[in-house]
C-alpha cells in the first residue's frame, strides 16, 4: 500500500489523535453538563434499587422486589438463551433447506428457493410480528387448546409441555447417557483404525446411535422408570404447571430461526455447489459409493465455504435477538430499555449492552474459528 | 457416382448422415420430464407426494382467503367480524397513510412528485437507460430536490418531520443511508487498509464494535444519548438522529465489504500507479477504488438490501415508517382484527423492492462480467 | 448404394472378458439425438482412438460405457455384463473400468497419495498399508513417485494428468478410458502423458481414447473410428484410416486437423 513520507504521516496521524482528542474531550463536557442539567444519576448504584418491573418468562424466579441489577441479569441470560437455542435450531433447519436447495427432486428443490427468496427478503421484524400478532394470538382460548401431542397444550397464553420430574436414579440414565456419547467416539476411533488395518468398513456410526439411544433407554429401564411427568391441568380460566412456553418467547424463536434458517441454508447450498462437479464424476467412476461420496469428497470441502459464512449468521442471529423489544420478550435490550425509561441512565445501560453483545459475538466467533480451522482444508 | 476402390487417388464416399429420430416418448416432454425430476426413484417419490400434499393443504385455502372470498372495497363496514375472505378495503382505505404517514393531505402533490422522480431514477438504473457514472451522480443530487420537496421551505409550506412516516419516510431513511454510509465507509475501509497505525488503530476501533453489536443499541444510542453529548440547551430533532444512527451503522459494515474488495486487488496495480507518478489520492480514486467496488457489487447490493430491511426497526425509537404505520394503522379501532391483511401486503411490497434491488445487483454483476 | 456402404450391423460371437460391445445404442439429450445407432465391439486388449469434431458425441459414448450417462435405446455388454438401471451392477462395472478425464479432477483436499488410496480403500475395502505400497508401485510407473506427499494444487498439469492415471491403475482395471486427457495441457506437457499411455497400450490394457493427438493414434491404435454429429462414419486401421479414408466426411475432417 502506498506509503506518505515519513514526516507527513508522522504529522497526519498526529493531527487526527488531537482531532480525536478535542472531540472526545467536548462530549465529555457536554455531557456532564447535560447529565447535571436533568438531573440524571451516574455509574452503576441503581443496580442494588428495588425494580418494581413486571417481568414474566424468566429462566430464574423473580419477583417486582428484587433489583435493578438481577432484572438486568435475567433479561442477560434471556438473550443467552435465546441465541443459543436458536443457533442450533437454525442450523438444524437450514442444513435441511441448503440439501434441498441442490435436490434432484424439483418439487423439493423449488420449495426450498421460495423458501429462502420469500424469507430473505422480508424484514425480520415483519415477521416477528406476524407471528406474534397474527398466528398466535389466533390460536384458540385455552378452554379450546388445541393438543398435538397427549399432555402438550397449544392455546393464545403459551404452549404447555409436561415438565419433567426426575426422580432417585435418573442420574444414572445422565451417565448412561455421556458413557455412550464418548463411547460412540471411542468405536468409531477404533473402526477407522480397523479399516485401515483390514480394510473391513464396521458401520460405526449406526452403532453410535444405537449406543446413544440404547444405553439410556436400557439404564432407565433397569432403574425402574425414575421419570414422571407433571401435566399442566386447566384450573379455571388458564392452565396450571408443566413447563410454559410463552407467545413472545415463541414468536420470537420461531421468527429467528426461520430467518436466520434461510440465510444458513444459502451458505449450505453454496458450499455444495462450490464443489467441482467432475470430482463426482470421477468418484462415481470408480464405483464410490453416493453416501462416502458426500462425505468424504462433497463435505469437506463444502465446509470450508460453509463456516466461515456462517459464523456471520450466527452473530447475526445473536444481535438480531434484540428485536425481542418489539413483541414484549424480556431479553437484555427489551429490560434495559424500560430501566433506561425508567431513571435515564442510558450511557451505563447501552455501554452495557455493547459489552455483553461484543463478548457473545467474539465468544462465537472463536469457537467457529475453531472448528473452522479443524476442518479446514490445508490450503497448499 | 461413388466408388468402392480402395487407392488413394479414387474419389471418397458422400456420407449420408442419419436423421435425428425423435426421442422415446417416456423420456421426453411431460412424462420424460416427470420421471426425471420428481419421480426417479423411491425415494424422491415418496418426497414429491409429501411435498404435493403440503401444497395441497396450504395454497387453495391462502388463495381463497386472499382472493376469492376477498373483499376489495368499501368503508369500514365492509368487513364484519366473522367474514372469512381477506379485507383489502382495509389496505385501499389505509393507503395514503401507509404511503406517507401523516404527511397533510393538501400537500401530497409534494411527496408525489418526489417519489415519481425517485421511480424515474430507478428505471433508469435498472433498465440500464444511462452510463453508470452518470447514474450514480442523479442518485447523489436526488436528495436535495427530495428533501426541499417534502420537508419545504423556499415558498414551500414547512412540514414537521413528525409528521413523515410510511413507505416515503422508509425509502428516504434507506436512500440517504446508502448515499452516505457508502463513501464514509470507502474511508473507513481505506484507512483500515493503510499502512499509518494510528488511523488503522482508529478505523478499527469504529468499525469492530459497530459490527459486533444490533442495529437497536445504535438507535437507541443516536436516540437517547445524541441529545446528551451536545451542548446544553441544542437539540436535533429524532428523525435526524436516528438517520445519524443509521449511517454510522451502515458505513461499518459497508467498510467491510469494501475492505475485501481492496484485499483483492492484485499488489502489481500499485506498483504500476506509482511508476506513472500517481500519488496516494489519484492512485486510490482512479486506480485502486475502481476495481475494489467492481469486485464487490453483489455484496454492496446485499448490504443495500439489509439497510432497507433495517430501516423497519425505526418503529422501536418511535419514528412510524412504512412497518410502523403498517402496525399503528391494524390497531385502528374501526378497523381492528385486519392484522394478516396489513402483514401480507406490507411484506408483498418489501419483497418486491428487495427483489427487484437483487435482481438488479446480479444483472449489474453478469454485464460486469461481459465486459 | 450408400447402404450398401454402410458397414452391417454386427451381431457378436460370444463375448470374452474384458470385451465391450455396443449394439444399436441411441442415446438422447432431452429431444437432442446425440448418439445414433452407434455399433461397436472392442477386444480385450485393443487400444481403440475415437476421433471427430466437437459435438459428435465422442465423449457421451465413452461417458456410457461406465454409465456415467444412460443410454435411451440400444444394448451395452460391459465385460459379459448388459448395463441397465440396476445398481449393484454399476458399482462393480465402474471399479473394473477406470476413467481419465480432460480436467484431471483429482480431490484438491487429499494428497496424492490419498487420492490414489481412495478407491481401493472404499471400494474394494483394501487395508491401508497394502493400499499405499500399490499406490507407490503406481506412482514409479507414472515416474513421479516424489510426489506422493504433495497436494494437487502443488502440481503441474502434465504430473496431475500422469496422478489421474495411476489413481486408475490401482483399481486394477479391465478397461482404461480416456476422455481428451491432453486437450487441457500446455504443448510441453502432452508428450509425459502420451508416452505414459504408450507403455499402457504396449502392456495390453484394453484402452478406448477420445483425443486429438493423431501421432498416438498413428502409433498405438488397433484401430480409429471417426465419429461425426453423433454417427460412427469411419472405422478402420491406422494405416487405412490416415492414407485411405473412405468417406469425403472423414477426408474433410483429416485435412482440417493434420
Amino acid at each position: 500500500m502506498i506509503k506518505g513520507g515519513r514526516l507527513v504521516a508522522l504529522f497526519v496521524q498526529m493531527a487526527v489523535v488531537a482531532g480525536i482528542i478535542s472531540l472526545g474531550y467536548l462530549l465529555f463536557i457536554n455531557t456532564q453538563a447535560n447529565l447535571e442539567a436533568r438531573n440524571i444519576a451516574s455509574g452503576f448504584g441503581f443496580f442494588s434499587v428495588e425494580a418494581g418491573l413486571p417481568i414474566s418468562n424468566t429462566l430464574l424466579p423473580y419477583t417486582p422486589a428484587d433489583t435493578y441489577g438481577y432484572a438486568f441479569l435475567l433479561g442477560t441470560l434471556n438473550t443467552l438463551y435465546v441465541a443459543f437455542l436458536g443457533i442450533i435450531t437454525a442450523t438444524i433447519i437450514g442444513v435441511f433447506i441448503g440439501v434441498a436447495r441442490v435436490s434432484s427432486n424439483w418439487l423439493v428443490a423449488k420449495l426450498a428457493e421460495i423458501y429462502v427468496e420469500i424469507l430473505r427478503n422480508i424484514p425480520l421484524l415483519l415477521i416477528l410480528f406476524f407471528t406474534y400478532g397474527v398466528v398466535l394470538t389466533s390460536l384458540p382460548g385455552p378452554r379450546a387448546s388445541l393438543i398435538p401431542f397427549p399432555g402438550c397444550f397449544f392455546n393464545n397464553r403459551g404452549l404447555y409441555l409436561p415438565r419433567p420430574l426426575f426422580q432417585d436414579g435418573f442420574g444414572f440414565v445422565v451417565l448412561a447417557f455421556a458413557v455412550a456419547v464418548v463411547l460412540s467416539g471411542v468405536i468409531s476411533k477404533w473402526a477407522g483404525k480397523c479399516r485401515d488395518r483390514t480394510g473391513i468398513s464396521i458401520p460405526s456410526g449406526w452403532i453410535g446411535i444405537a449406543a446413544v439411544i440404547g444405553l439410556p433407554l436400557v439404564t432407565y429401564i433397569a432403574l425402574g422408570r425414575p421419570l414422571t411427568w407433571e401435566v399442566a391441568a386447566l384450573k379455571g380460566f388458564n392452565f396450571k404447571g408443566g413447563i410454559v412456553l410463552r407467545p413472545e418467547f415463541s414468536a420470537l424463536m420461531i421468527g429467528l430461526v426461520l430467518y436466520t434458517a434461510a440465510f444458513i441454508g444459502e451458505n449450505v447450498r453454496s458450499g455444495i455447489q462450490s464443489v467441482d462437479a467432475g470430482q463426482i464424476d470421477a468418484a462415481k467412476s470408480f464405483g464410490v459409493g453416493r453416501g462416502i461420496v458426500m462425505r468424504r469428497i462433497i463435505l469437506p470441502q463444502a465446509l470450508r465455504v460453509i463456516i466461515p459464512a456462517t459464523t456471520n449468521d450466527y452473530t447475526s442471529l445473536v444481535k438480531n435477538s434484540s428485536l425481542a423489544v418489539a413483541i414484549g420478550y424480556p431479553d437484555m435490550v427489551s429490560v434495559g430499555g424500560t430501566i433506561i425509561g425508567q431513571n435515564d441512565q442510558a450511557i451505563e445501560i447501552i455501554g452495557l449492552w455493547m459489552a455483553v453483545y461484543l463478548a457473545i459475538n467474539l465468544f462465537v466467533s472463536a469457537i467457529m474459528n475453531w472448528i473452522n480451522s479443524n476442518v479446514a482444508i490445508v490450503e497448499r | 457416382m461413388s466408388s468402392l476402390g480402395s487407392s488413394a487417388g479414387t474419389d471418397a464416399l458422400i456420407f449420408k448422415p442419419m436423421p435425428d429420430l425423435p426421442a422415446p416418448r417416456t423420456t421426453v416432454g411431460v412424462i420424460g420430464w416427470l420421471r426425471a425430476n420428481l419421480f426417479n426413484g423411491w425415494f424422491n417419490s415418496l418426497l414429491t407426494i409429501l411435498a404435493l400434499v403440503f401444497l395441497w393443504k396450504t395454497v387453495p385455502p391462502f388463495f381463497s382467503w386472499a382472493v376469492f372470498d376477498a373483499v376489495w372495497s368499501g368503508g369500514s363496514g365492509a368487513c364484519p367480524p366473522g367474514q372469512e375472505g381477506a379485507c383489502w378495503a382495509f389496505v385501499f382505505n389505509k393507503f395514503r397513510v401507509l404511503m406517507v404517514g401523516l404527511y397533510p393531505v393538501d400537500q401530497l402533490w409534494r411527496p408525489i412528485l418526489c417519489g415519481m422522480m425517485f421511480v424515474l431514477l430507478a428505471a433508469v438504473s435498472i433498465f440500464h437507460l444511462m452510463d453508470v457514472k452518470k447514474v450514480v451522480v442523479l442518485w447523489c443530487v436526488l436528495p436535495f430536490p427530495g428533501f426541499l420537496l417534502i420537508n419545504g421551505g423556499f415558498g414551500l409550506a414547512v412540514i414537521d418531520q413528525s409528521l413523515w412516516g410510511g413507505l416515503m419516510l422508509s425509502l428516504g431513511l434507506a436512500t440517504i443511508g446508502i448515499l452516505i454510509s457508502l463513501p464514509l465507509g470507502i474511508l473507513l475501509a481505506l484507512g483500515r487498509y493503510s499502512n499509518f497505525t494510528l488511523i488503522k488503530a482508529l478505523c478499527v476501533g469504529v468499525i469492530e464494535p459497530i459490527r459486533g453489536v444490533p442495529l437497536i443499541t445504535i438507535l437507541f444510542m443516536a436516540s437517547v444519548m445524541m441529545p446528551l453529548f451536545l451542548p446544553v440547551g441544542m437539540e436535533i430533532n429524532n428523525l435526524l438522529r436516528v438517520q445519524i444512527g443509521i449511517i454510522l451503522f451502515s458505513s461499518a459494515y459497508m467498510a467491510e465489504v469494501v475492505r475485501g474488495g481492496l484485499q483483492a486487488i492484485p499488489v502489481g496495480q500499485f506498483d504500476a500507479a506509482k511508476s506513472i507518478g500517481l500519488n496516494y489520492w489519484k492512485t486510490t480514486a482512479l486506480v485502486v477504488l475502481p476495481q475494489a467496488l467492481r469486485h464487490v457489487i453483489p455484496s454492496l447490493i446485499g448490504r443495500c438490501i439489509a439497510l432497507f430491511k433495517d430501516t423497519s426497526l425505526v418503529i422501536i425509537v418511535g419514528l412510524l415508517d412504512f412497518l410502523g404505520m403498517v402496525k399503528a394503522s391494524a390497531q385502528d379501532p374501526e378497523w381492528l382484527g385486519h392484522d394478516a391483511e396489513a402483514y401480507v401486503f406490507c411484506a408483498l411490497i418489501y419483497w418486491i423492492i428487495c427483489l427487484s434491488m437483487s435482481r438488479y445487483g446480479r444483472s449489474l454483476e453478469r454485464s460486469r462480467q461481459q465486459d | 448404394m450408400s447402404d450398401m456402404a454402410r458397414k452391417p450391423k454386427e451381431e457378436t460371437t460370444e463375448p470374452q472378458e474384458g470385451m465391450i460391445q455396443l449394439i444399436g445404442v441411441h442415446k438422447w439429450f432431452g429431444n437432442f439425438h446425440v448418439l445414433k445407432d452407434i455399433n461397436l465391439t472392442v477386444l480385450k486388449g485393443e487400444c481403440i482412438v475415437i476421433c471427430g469434431p466437437s459435438g459428435s458425441g465422442k465423449s457421451t459414448l465413452i461417458r456410457c460405457i461406465n454409465r456415467l450417462e444412460e443410454h435411451q435405446q440400444g444394448k451395452i455388454i460391459n465385460d459379459g455384463v448388459e448395463l441397465t438401471r440396476d445398481l449393484k451392477k454399476k458399482s462393480k462395472i465402474r471399479s473394473e473400468v477406470g476413467m481419465v478425464f480432460q480436467s484431471f479432477n483429482l480431490f484438491p483436499h487429499l494428497t496424492i497419495l490419498e487420492n490414489l488410496t481412495f478407491a481401493p480403500i472404499w471400494v474394494r475395502k483394501t487395508p491401508r498399508a497394502e493400499a499405499e505400497k500399490i499406490a507407490m508401485q503406481h506412482l514409479e510407473r507414472v515416474h513421479i513417485p516424489e510426489q506422493a506427499g504433495k497436494y494437487p494444487g502443488q502440481l503441474s498439469g502434465g504430473q496431475q494428468q500422469r496422478v489421474a492415471i495411476a489413481r486408475c491403475l490401482c483399481m486394477n482395471p479391465k478397461i482404461m478410458l480416456f476422455d481428451e486427457p491432453t486437450s487441457a495441457l500446455d504443448p510441453e506437457m502432452i508428450k509425459e502423458v502420451l508416452d505414459v499411455m504408450v507403455e499402457l497400450a504396449t502392456e495390453g490394457i484394453t484402452m478406448i481414447c477420445v483425443t486429438h493427438e493423431m501421432g498416438f493414434a498413428r502409433t498405438v491404435a488397433d484401430r480409429i473410428i471417426f465419429m461425426d454429429k453423433g454417427e460412427i462414419v469411419e472405422e478402420n486401421k491406422p494405416s487405412e484410416f490416415f492414407d485411405n479414408p473412405r468417406w469425403d466426411r472423414t477426408r474433410l475432417f483429416l485435412k482440417q486437423i493434420l
